[in-house]
């Protein structure tokens, strides 16, 4: 199989899915409303003390992006699953993992990119600004790709299966932990003047790693489901 | 020479799982009795952290265990995703409430043992919050298991998250060397030894022996549990004799 044929099937993928996006642009805009409201609600609820929205900000932000990520993973494979797509992906003649990659690069662009873009102007809210806003885009720009890439095992494993919209997040949120940690942690350490290097790189680590790993246990999870 | 390959089908294993059950189970209660002894009453008081420490005696091992029966619920998950074989999915299904139970234990002494000698019940360091995760992982497994109707499924899509699970175990296992945590480091080693008297090591080492094999006995005879009601078997109650002859008939 030629590497060419591999590139073009994942172009092709990420074009169809992002034209289905378009033409249902609600359902994208909805994460990223979800993503804002939630970041608003602290501040309402923790009190509007900047010195305390300072700290929690970094946390508060990352948390919020994960469960706007967890929430729009049910439309990943969902409907292609409904309507058979699906099972022709399966008989195409690329390996199912490649596939998978194309499938998860446009979910990441749907969901993930806006909450990056949109991260500075959160950011500003909880008060950050300098170099910690700069960290928090780039955490979030290495951290949500490595979001959608383990949130499709999780998406693949619940396929049809009754209550799978609270099952996905039981599955889900556990393994979100490190990149959580090292995300907030990465933000964090550059307000406390020690530089962001080390987190970002433990976050470029996860998602290189889960790059290389999460498409084939995804594949083996669509099969599974396919059955 | 004996054709290991013959207990793999459950026909075989299920009267074989049987036989060796009392045998792991006495011998577990009896080292459990003897390394609680030494533990609580040989063993000197530690000059720094006084009676307190004691709970290690079954902190340590519940750890140890927790970590190392998700390995093998992994292992068992992947032999049986490879080989398609039955009997490898049964073998995790069965591991996986005793692993939560060993998980739940280390957290719960973990706690007792912490607000005496750290002055709090919980603290968020890198240890303590892979052993929750764990504990998560545990309860996805089952839970995913339990979601899902069809048998097949439920094997193969439990197998596929434990797997992906199990990177969590180096993490727990290396995290007091990786991070600068409050959890201490090991005092046991295969390459230094053992820097604690040796009243407490060797209790120590009886408890891990004693959990492992309580594992055995309890695994084996959930594994028990899960081949009569999967295959349907009328035989829960009949005596040994008859069960043999129902399992054989099939």
């Amino acid at each position: 199989m030629s590497g060419s044929s591999m590139w073009d099937a994942i172009g092709g993928i990420v074009r169809r899915d992002l034209l289905l996006a378009m033409r249902r642009r609600s359902d994208a805009a909805m994460s990223v409303f979800f993503l804002v409201i939630v970041a608003s609600l602290f501040p309402l609820g923790v009190g509007p003390e900047p010195a305390v929205l300072r700290i929690i900000g970094p946390g508060v932000l990352w948390v919020a992006a994960l469960l706007a990520c967890l929430l729009s993973l049910s439309r990943v494979f969902t409907a292609d699953y409904l309507d058979g797509v699906l099972e022709q992906m399966v008989l195409i003649p690329q390996p199912l993992a490649v596939l998978v990659v194309g499938k998860v690069l446009a979910h990441w662009v749907i969901s993930g990119l806006p909450v990056v873009l949109l991260s500075p102007l959160l950011g500003l809210q909880f008060g950050l600004d300098g170099e910690p806003l700069g960290v928090l885009v780039l955490s979030l720009l290495l951290g949500t790709p490595t979001l959608s890439m383990i949130g499709a095992i999780g998406a693949a494993l619940v396929l049809g299966v009754r209550g799978s919209g609270l099952l996905v997040a039981l599955l889900v949120l556990p393994l979100y932990v490190p990149v959580l940690i090292f995300g907030a942690g990465a933000v964090t350490s550059s307000m406390a003047g020690i530089g962001g290097e080390a987190n970002l790189s433990l976050l470029g680590a996860c998602l290189v790693l889960s790059l290389f790993l999460a498409p084939w246990a995804t594949a083996a999870a669509i099969r599974i489901a396919l059955e | 020479m004996v054709n290991w390959s013959k207990y793999s089908s459950p026909q075989a294993f299920y009267p074989l799982a049987g036989r060796l059950i009392p045998w792991f189970a006495v011998v577990a209660v009896v080292l459990m009795g003897v390394g609680l002894y030494m533990g609580f009453f040989v063993a000197p008081t530690d000059f720094q952290q006084g009676e307190a420490y004691r709970i290690i005696f079954v902190h340590v091992p519940a750890a140890w265990m927790s970590m190392f029966l998700y390995v093998v619920m992994a292992v068992w998950a992947g032999i049986g995703m490879g080989l398609n074989a039955r009997l490898s999915f049964m073998m995790a299904q069965a591991i996986a409430p005793t692993g939560a139970m060993f998980t739940f234990l280390a957290l719960l002494t973990g706690a007792m043992w912490g607000k005496p000698t750290w002055g709090a019940w919980w603290v968020w360091d890198a240890r303590l919050t892979s052993e929750l995760i764990l504990l998560f992982q545990y309860a996805g497994v089952m839970l995913l298991r339990t979601s899902i109707d069809d048998m097949r499924r439920a094997d193969r899509s439990s197998a596929v998250f434990a797997l992906v699970g199990v990177v969590n175990v180096p993490i727990i296992y290396f995290s007091v060397q990786w991070w600068n945590t409050l959890h201490q480091g090991a005092s046991v080693s295969m390459s230094t030894g053992s820097k604690m008297a040796a009243t407490m090591l060797t209790a120590m080492l009886l408890m891990t022996v004693a959990f492992w094999l309580y594992s055995i006995a309890v695994i084996l005879a959930r594994v028990r549990c899960i081949m009569v009601e999967r295959e349907s078997l009328p035989v829960w109650n009949e005596k040994p004799a008859v069960i043999q002859e129902a399992v054989e008939a099939r």
